[in-house]
């Protein structure tokens, strides 16, 4: 007994082995039947949610669509000096792999293309039906004489910047620049920079729609966690029942209520508050937007707010009040920062939210008030232009990480509460 | 007690919160400057809501407050001055001790030189002098304890209200707990209104204890009379232990009177609310005033039999049976050498009719 404390090894069990060991195993089992309790969601969050974003970041700068159906032109093509017109041996190539390659690749491929200089989609579907008819070389006359375009060296310049298999492209388009020919970054047309006011108008409606949410929730957050049970259930239920009601009938329901014709108008000048021709136009635009979110985003809002309220003791206004302090005193002083860590909850969440929204920008939006999931949406369901979808979805991720990353330096992340 | 002294006064003063049940009824309480009157009782008893009201967290349904001459009752809690110690501190969490201590100074525009001597002073009074830059849930339970009392005496109240502040501690801190604030109450010499349910406590601190029961003060006057001379069978059995023995009134002779319990035996006992012959009444007697085997010569004298000995160190408790009534306890001292007890065995009791208490039957 007395030597085992004298000497200064580890600590053993009483069967002689290392108590570290021992503890290990001991705990080891434990280990894994907590693993594999949580096994199943894992899988489920790694295949629906880590690999489709891997998948998207991926795909932002993806740019091998084409190589795949050019291979060998891109191995010519890199040899020339980008001075006039490429080799007969660049034409050549390429005339073989577009008039032996498959239609429909072609079609992937000339899509792309054509993001870097509009004009090739035409160019190759025209040449690709006319190439049938030429026999043998030199191809370079041939091919101008079928279209010009295959003499204008801006063409031939804008496959460079498809050579490597990444690219910045997407990026760039996301936020109004591109390539020129020469692979310079310059800004796009003045008729085709969308995205940046997209982008503003984005955050200022996320922006919007906190602040009004925190604005109607905090006192509403503050009754409820004041009220005696009996009314502040009911009041809970009224605050919820928007959850059981279907996003797109509420959203509906707005519609009915803001239009020019609709109810919130005609009251106003049925009750000559508002002249006739006079009519507030709150459909389809920005100001729609901002209402409908707020009203739909609100939950999201009060129920952080009221699960860190209902923690607050209501001794601590009474200690206040008792030290001295007046009510506003006392509020603003004790209550406001010990409310904090819901307010910064409920507003991430719903800043969050907000800006990757998309069904009401949509529906009640019209043209002033599309977001960037608009444009997502549009670009995934019309152009197919998955490439700028997937960079306009990294930019939001980037954007929501370097928020996150702000507000834990300035907040903490661990004084955050939502339940 | 002339109006001069009483620095604070309730004057018929009745609380109801629903309109149909009286919380506190009818209350007339005066308490002199420098006193330190602990309200005691059961919860639910009303002593809270008394407190409430002289806080200012609740107004009185009818009646009138005053301190210090005035009526109080339009007089909202933040301009009262009067501090108070909370059940759980009520401590700010997101302040240092210091900050906490530093509130009700601030609030008041204190000078910073001024406010940093009067924290600092605080917090020596109650010992905490390398806490200050803590929060307070980096404190122990006893130490919350201290800042909050602190806090309630920093900007020097006239009253300072305390609402049993010192139910959630453990026992020994609790008693020593008790110590502190009773010596800085002796210290400044400031009001304080304790409310507790702990009799202990009470007996402890208080200059004097108003026992509450069904919202009325049932007795109020200093812990040895209260003790020693209850005036109601609910003030005997609520505060310290108390045998009981039931019977109707057989006669009355001045101060005392007879009582005949359910088995037949006549009491000698002092007369205390009981009028009329044949009433029913309760005796309450303390356990250390009953004799095993005297031979002095009491009033009364009747044999028991010892139904259960509990070793407790400095004395030996035994249950037994004596008039009819199982549950009569009596205290024997360790050093009482004749009490060589066994469990079954026929002992000689005897008291003073002066102990003996004949109080109402309720």
């Amino acid at each position: 007994m007395n030597q085992s404390q004298e000497s200064t090894g580890p600590i053993l069990t009483t069967d002689g082995i290392p108590l570290k060991v021992s503890l290990k195993k001991a705990e080891r089992i434990n280990k894994i039947r907590a693993f594999l309790l949580v096994l199943p969601l894992l899988a489920f969050i790694l295949i629906t949610f880590l690999v489709p974003i891997g998948d998207m970041l991926a795909r932002s700068v993806d740019d091998r669509q084409i190589n795949t159906v050019f291979p060998k032109t891109f191995e010519v093509y890199k040899k020339w000096d980008r001075q006039g017109l490429p080799s007969e041996e660049v034409y050549k190539t390429i005339f073989f792999e577009l008039k032996n390659s498959e239609g429909y690749a072609v079609g992937k491929a000339s899509t792309r293309m054509n993001y870097s200089k509009s004009g090739w989609k035409s160019l190759l579907k025209k040449s690709k039906r006319k190439f049938k008819k030429i026999e043998e070389g030199p191809y370079k006359e041939q091919m101008i004489a079928i279209d010009k375009k295959w003499g204008d060296p801006e063409y031939w310049l804008a496959i460079g910047q498809m050579v490597d298999p990444t690219t910045m492209g997407y990026y760039l388009n996301a936020v109004d620049l591109k390539y020129d020919s020469s692979k310079n970054i310059v800004q796009q047309k003045e008729n085709r920079r969308i995205y940046n006011k997209t982008w503003i108008k984005t955050f200022k409606v996320s922006l919007l729609v906190t602040l009004f949410c925190l604005l109607l929730g905090y006192p509403i957050s503050y009754l409820l966690a004041t009220l005696p049970m009996k009314y502040s259930n009911l009041l809970m239920i009224c605050v919820l029942l928007p959850f059981w009601t279907s996003l797109l009938v509420r959203t509906v329901a707005w519609m009915v209520m803001l239009q020019q014709k609709g109810v919130l108008n005609n009251l106003l000048v049925m009750s000559n508050l508002l002249a006739d021709e006079n009519r507030f136009q709150l459909m389809y635009n920005q100001t729609a937007v901002v209402i409908v979110m707020t009203q739909i985003l609100l939950p999201f809002m009060v129920l952080p707010l009221y699960s860190v309220m209902k923690t607050i003791s209501p001794t601590y206004m009474r200690a206040a009040l008792n030290l001295g302090a007046s009510p506003m005193h006392a509020f603003y002083k004790i209550y406001m920062p010990n409310s904090v860590p819901g307010v910064s909850a409920g507003c991430l969440l719903v800043f969050i939210i907000a800006i990757g929204y998309y069904i009401t920008p949509e529906l009640v939006g019209g043209k002033d008030g599309q977001m960037v999931g608009n444009w997502i949406a549009y670009h995934l369901k019309t152009t197919l232009n998955w490439g700028l979808c997937a960079s306009l979805g990294a930019i939001l991720l980037a954007m929501m990480t370097v928020l996150y990353w702000a507000y834990n330096k300035i907040v903490g992340i661990e004084n955050i509460k939502l339940g | 007690m002339s109006q001069k002294d009483s620095f604070v006064k309730f004057e018929k003063v009745d609380k109801s919160y629903d309109g149909e049940i009286l919380v506190v009824k009818d209350l007339n309480l005066d308490v002199p400057k420098g006193e330190f009157l602990t309200m005691l009782g059961p919860s639910g008893s009303g002593k809270t809501t008394v407190l409430m009201m002289l806080a200012g967290f609740e107004t009185p349904t009818s009646g009138e407050i005053y301190l210090d001459g005035n009526p109080i009752s339009s007089i909202p809690p933040n301009k009262r001055g009067i501090g108070m110690v909370f059940q759980n501190y009520a401590l700010f969490p997101h302040m240092t001790v210091k900050e906490n201590l530093a509130f009700p100074l601030e609030v008041r525009k204190m000078e910073k030189s001024e406010i940093d001597e009067k924290v600092g002073n605080a917090l020596a009074m109650v010992e905490l002098q390398d806490f200050g830059n803590r929060m307070p849930l980096q404190l122990s339970g006893g130490q919350q304890q201290r800042v909050a009392l602190a806090r309630s005496l920093v900007f020097e109240p006239r009253l300072v209200l305390m609402d049993e502040p010192l139910g959630a501690l453990d026992k020994n801190l609790r008693e020593q707990m008790q110590y502190e604030i009773k010596h800085i109450h002796e210290k400044i010499g400031i009001t304080v209104v304790y409310v507790t349910h702990d009799q202990s406590e009470a007996l402890t601190m208080s200059n004097r204890i108003a026992v509450f029961n069904d919202g009325k003060i049932q007795q109020i006057s200093s812990p040895d009379i209260l003790y020693e001379k209850p005036n109601s069978s609910f003030v005997a059995q609520f505060i310290g232990e108390n045998n009981q023995l039931k019977g109707k009134v057989k006669s009355i002779n001045g101060e005392n009177c007879i009582v005949t319990t359910e088995s037949g035996d006549d009491i000698h006992a002092l007369k205390i609310n009981v009028n009329n012959n044949g009433d029913g009444s309760l005796i309450s007697l303390r356990p250390e005033r009953v004799a095993i085997n005297s031979s002095e010569n009491f009033e009364n004298n009747f044999d028991a039999k010892v139904k259960e000995l509990i070793y407790l160190g400095d004395h030996i408790r035994s249950r037994v049976e004596v008039c009819g009534n199982d549950q009569f306890i009596v205290k024997i001292p360790n050093s009482y050498k004749e009490a060589n007890l066994k469990e079954g065995s026929t002992v000689k009791l005897s008291w003073k009719a002066a102990d003996s208490r004949a109080l109402d039957l309720n």
